[in-house]
């Protein structure tokens, strides 16, 4: 059985519980697949879960579990794992995840890999085979958690595929757990929604990323990501060097997106870098470097000096689309 | 107050090459530095040292070599630093790694614990949250800023999420993981370099120093609920046509593909 602990914000499911229990579907030897969903005034929300895939769906319904903190979130999700005895409990490696997963992990004594890629039971032994980058991504490492139950694993977002949703029968039922004051022990002062039009870029189609060859100059990017209707990207290093969003990065450390058109202007393509971005259906990349590992993923490479192409590429474009 | 700073002492892997060949990591003549969120959890920790005056210790756990981490956190202003160091915590996965540091800060007494959110050549960000669980005590991750409450054994903690700004209170003892805030890691000065070669020490502890504190099945590779099955390169796709050509034909080959692709 395996037991997945999804996520929801002010009600809203959080798409990697439903990209879980797909995965989960198919990694169930035994067929089972049970949804743990936490928070206040969710009930709601199980049938989606059973839709998309779930057998059963266990809820614990709390006004201390509206707005996500550690302890009661931790406490309810060991209940859950000591009654149901899960072979396997998947969590989504989302901020929450990340947090939540550790403590769980550290109070029942067992193994968990973090941020897994790709997960698959092995044929001989059973176990469960949780694959996961390293090293910055540099390399891949396959982990497993022989002699501990259950084995855990959070999963990046946006890496399995959830089921199409069908109308599916599936019990639904309440846990049995009971909070006291104390399980709340930080005191949440103020919550604030990052607006900015913070733009989510695992939701773009088109992706315009810049790297560190950019010199921190990202017009042309941005004009160019306005010409084919996309969002501006960036790798770790143009991050780091402030010369973008934090919440545009992608790779390993940022975020795995899968756009129709990929753009890499000037990144070398650490794997760090191209673990986020591999999945692009067309990958274009411009790097002066004709040896950079970017032009290894790409379909198309362009060896050159992206500060001087990209200005003519956004005319040329631009020449093409007026004399439609 | 007294506040215990994790730090880890990592490979740059920005600068971490594969052997094509053998298919490993090349490690020679790739830098160590002292993880980037770590540093932001000693510059969050000495700030609240300038603030207050709190006595704040550096821990590190790994090889000796593992000494150059602290003495650079020692000449960045920490008032004592510690090395967990012994073979026989060696193969350490992050629930044997947790286990062992909660021991070690047990031993040493703390009111506030900082750890980085992750470190970069792992990323599982676990072990900070993994110390508080051994512990017992509150954690606040994903923090950019920390202030103490005037008059109260708490801190406010400002997180950041995803989605959201959080601010929270929590009250001492804590832990709280760090990722990089308003104030940029300060740089160690001539003089803390030279004091923290010439006038303060780091200090080992070993299996034998934290005995009573952690126990022997619960350290090293013995201690570890996972295990490596295997490690390997990523496969490169490697199928793209890769054009050294003029800039006027390298527009056209970009315009001609995203025509095909019904991209424009």
């Amino acid at each position: 059985m395996i037991l997945i602990i999804c996520e929801q914000r002010d009600g809203i499911l959080h798409k990697v519980s439903l990209e879980l229990i797909g995965k989960a579907r198919e990694l169930a030897t035994d067929n089972r697949v049970v949804a743990l969903l936490l928070g206040h005034k969710i009930e709601g929300l199980a049938r989606t879960l059973v839709d998309h895939g779930a057998d059963k769906v266990i809820f614990a319904d709390d006004e201390i579990l509206a707005q996500y903190m550690t302890e009661p979130y931790a406490k309810a999700a060991c209940a859950a794992i000591r009654q149901e005895n899960p072979e396997i409990v998947l969590i989504g490696a989302t901020y929450i995840g990340r947090d939540l997963g550790p403590r769980i992990a550290a109070r029942i004594k067992t193994g968990l890999t973090a941020d897994c890629t790709f997960l698959e039971i092995d044929a001989e032994t059973g176990e469960l085979l949780m694959t996961r980058p390293a090293f910055g991504g540099n390399l891949m490492a396959t982990i497993v958690c022989p002699n501990h139950r259950p084995q855990m694993a959070t999963v990046r977002p946006g890496v399995m595929l959830a089921a199409e949703p069908a109308a599916r029968n599936g019990e639904v039922a309440r846990l049995d757990i009971s909070f006291e004051a104390a399980d709340a022990n930080i005191e949440i002062l103020e919550t604030t929604k990052i607006s900015k039009e913070a733009v989510d870029i695992t939701k773009a189609n088109v992706l315009i990323s810049g790297g560190r060859g950019m010199g921190g100059d990202f017009s042309d990017l941005r004009r160019l990501a306005e010409i084919l209707g996309g969002e501006l990207a960036a790798s770790r290093a143009a991050v780091d060097a402030g010369h973008a969003e934090k919440a545009a990065q992608v790779g390993q450390t940022g975020k795995t997106v899968r756009p129709d058109l990929y753009i890499a202007a000037g990144i070398s393509g650490a794997v760090q870098h191209t673990a986020g971005m591999e999945e692009s259906a067309l990958t274009i990349a411009i790097n002066k470097d004709p040896a950079a590992p970017i032009f290894d993923v790409a379909d198309i490479g362009i060896v050159g000096n992206v500060a001087r192409i990209v200005p003519k590429l956004n005319a040329g474009l631009l020449e093409v689309i007026s004399n439609r | 107050m007294k506040i215990i700073v994790c730090i880890k002492q990592v490979p740059d892997t920005n600068e971490v090459r594969i052997d094509p060949i053998k298919g490993t990591l090349i490690r020679e003549g790739v830098p160590s530095i002292i993880n980037p969120d770590d540093l932001c959890g000693l510059e969050a920790a000495l700030a609240l040292k300038d603030a207050h005056g709190f006595h704040i210790t550096a821990l590190s756990m790994g090889p000796p070599q593992a000494d150059v981490a602290l003495r650079e956190a020692l000449a960045m202003g920490c008032d004592a630093a510690f090395l967990v160091s012994d073979r026989a915590f060696g193969g350490a996965d992050t629930w044997a790694t947790s286990k062992t540091l909660a021991g070690a800060i047990q031993k040493l007494g703390f009111d506030l614990i900082i750890t980085g959110r992750q470190a970069i050549d792992g990323d599982t960000a676990q072990v900070g949250p993994q110390i508080a669980e051994h512990l017992g005590i509150p954690q606040a991750t994903y923090a950019h800023n920390v202030e103490k409450v005037c008059g109260e054994n708490a801190f406010v903690v400002e997180r950041l999420f995803e989605d959201c700004r959080q601010k929270v209170k929590v009250k001492a003892p804590c832990l709280i993981t760090a990722i990089s805030g308003a104030g940029a890691p300060r740089y160690m000065t001539v003089a803390g370099i030279v004091a923290a070669y010439d006038e303060k020490t780091v200090d080992m502890l070993t299996f034998e120093d934290l005995k009573g504190f952690v126990d022997e099945g619960d350290i090293g590779l013995k201690g570890s609920p996972t295990q490596v099955r295997k490690s390997y390169p990523k496969a490169a796709k490697g199928q793209g046509i890769v054009h050294e050509v003029s800039e006027d034909e390298a527009v056209e080959i970009i315009v001609n593909k995203l025509k095909e692709g019904g991209l424009i």
